[in-house]
């Protein structure tokens, strides 16, 4: 009888502890839902630094080369022999506040040098420096939700260099659907942008009325020689992505982008069909309407299928289509070959006229082959190496990754690029 | 143009639409977490879309930005 008793007692109790695991609790920062043991430990399995350390590094170096034969300083002839070395480092800190809230800073600095064979030309007779460098740093701080997983975070970035300088913030923030498989977002972005009026040596505007015609409005506001002109873009950019299963998750994308201001550069010459000179001259506005969507797929064990494709729209009559295939084969889980092959066209601009072609009585007018009528292909391979205990051995370096790539225009651009992207945690 | 986007976003409508999605829990998300999966650019990437978005009029949507910076030579 004692038996019974005590397996009934025993059975009982069992049913109440089944009761409570029907409840929600199904994280360990969570109150346990039952102990037998009177008052709860607190959960020591995982440290929350409260103050900000170093999560990641990361530093990208790119090497492009370029030739062509349509530069637009020269009126849509000559050469655009482009070199350039890029270079980018982003220190990542993280910290977790007393909400166990993940809050990231992200630290950017990048520095670019490059020599571009036209800008030689902006003197009518090649003397003029062929070479700069720009400087950019940024800044970004996000804060992630331990309990949603939304986030949100702003940002501010500034970019330096001879003729150009850029002044840029965002704000951003993403929401997680209550399953975690759907996450959407949005980004507001705006860039302050200030035009160096750099002219050609032959339109010197110290000789001439600044206020007249005689270069071009450009929507913006003339001032002496190297003055500036303003020009300013907001972007908003919105996201959807969506776990379809296991094996397939995509996003849907849209950017809505308004620009005005000086949108022409003012050593862009053009060469009207009367065999005159001037130089560039765009509208002062432009709307911009990407709408992008990509898809990744797990095909099998080892490899991945990375797809995407654009449809852009803008104001100047510019449409264009974007697609990108890029099959990622895993030889083992940490070191990955990766061809990519991407398609791109687009059709002219009403304002761009090639060398000679354009009319003195048209309003607007370009030659930068930027906004003529052309299709690109781009084709090249990647490698990934990320091995638990660090590339070469070397703990620190959690990743590695190369990429060659060659880009070719039916306008006789050609380029090449080989970037290098090291991770160090 | 309106009719073109109209178009667009119905084909990407349609392939969401098509798509039944499944409920993944964290545990069968091993495949999707991996790296190489991530719905955006690789950072080896990012010096590439910056030379596209400066030969070619159109950026944005997830490659290339939209603004700033000239990248005129």
């Amino acid at each position: 009888m004692k038996k019974v008793y005590l397996s009934i007692l025993g059975f009982s109790f069992l049913c109440r502890l089944n009761a409570y695991a029907q409840t929600k609790q199904d994280s360990v920062d969570n109150k346990p839902a039952y102990t037998i043991n009177g008052t709860p430990k607190p959960d020591s399995s995982h440290y929350n630094p409260r103050k900000f350390h170093i999560d990641e590094i990361d530093f990208v170096t790119s090497y492009y080369s370029q030739n062509g034969d349509h530069s637009a300083v020269t009126g849509g002839i000559g050469t655009e022999k482009v070199t350039d070395i890029a270079n980018g480092l982003t220190l990542n800190f993280v910290k977790t506040d007393r909400n166990q809230n993940k809050n990231t800073l992200a630290v950017g600095l990048g520095f670019d040098y490059h020599t571009a064979a036209s800008q030689a030309f902006v003197s009518k007779t090649g003397a003029s420096s062929p070479s700069g460098t720009r400087i950019y740093p940024s800044l970004d701080w996000t804060v992630e939700s331990a309990k949603t997983g939304n986030t949100f975070g702003v940002g501010a970035y500034y970019s330096n260099e001879y003729n150009y300088k850029s002044l840029g913030g965002d704000v951003h923030y993403s929401l997680k659907t209550d399953n975690k498989n759907g996450e959407f977002s949005v980004k507001l972005q705006g860039y302050f942008d200030q035009v160096t009026l750099i002219y050609p040596s032959e339109f010197n505007p110290m000789a001439t009325d600044v206020n007249s015609n005689s270069y071009g409005d450009g929507g913006g506001h003339h001032h002496d020689n190297n003055g500036t002109s303003p020009r300013k873009t907001y972007n908003a950019s919105f996201g959807y992505s969506q776990i379809i299963n296991s094996r397939l998750q995509i996003a849907l994308l849209a950017d809505v982008v308004a620009q005005n201001g000086f949108l022409s550069l003012p050593f862009h010459r053009v060469y009207f069909s009367n065999g005159k000179d001037t130089i560039e001259r765009l509208p002062s506005s432009r709307f911009k309407l990407p709408l992008g969507f990509r898809a990744n797929y797990f095909l099998g064990d080892n490899i991945i299928l990375r797809s995407y494709y654009r449809y852009y729209a803008d104001s100047w009559g510019i449409r264009s289509s974007t697609a990108n295939l890029e099959v990622v084969y895993k030889v083992s889980p940490f070191f990955s070959i990766s061809p990519f092959y991407r398609y791109y066209t687009q059709t002219a601009s009403r304002y761009f006229s090639p060398y000679e072609e354009a009319s003195p009585t048209q309003q607007y007018f370009t030659s930068n082959y930027e906004y003529a009528q052309f299709h690109s292909q781009f084709f090249g391979v990647g490698f990934r190496i990320a091995p638990p205990n660090g590339v070469f051995g070397w703990q620190g370096l959690h990743e590695l990754e190369i990429r060659y790539g060659h880009y070719a225009q039916n306008t006789d651009l050609v380029s090449n690029v080989v970037s290098l992207s090291l991770g160090f945690k | 143009m309106i009719n073109q986007i109209a178009k667009v976003s119905a084909c990407l409508l349609l392939v969401v639409s098509f798509a039944s999605c499944v409920n993944v829990k964290e545990y069968q998300k091993n495949r999707l977490n991996d790296a190489e999966m991530t719905l955006s650019n690789r950072k080896v990437e990012k010096n590439e879309l910056n030379f596209q978005s400066y030969r070619e009029a159109a950026s944005g949507a997830n490659a290339g930005k939209t603004g700033g910076g000239c990248g005129c030579n």
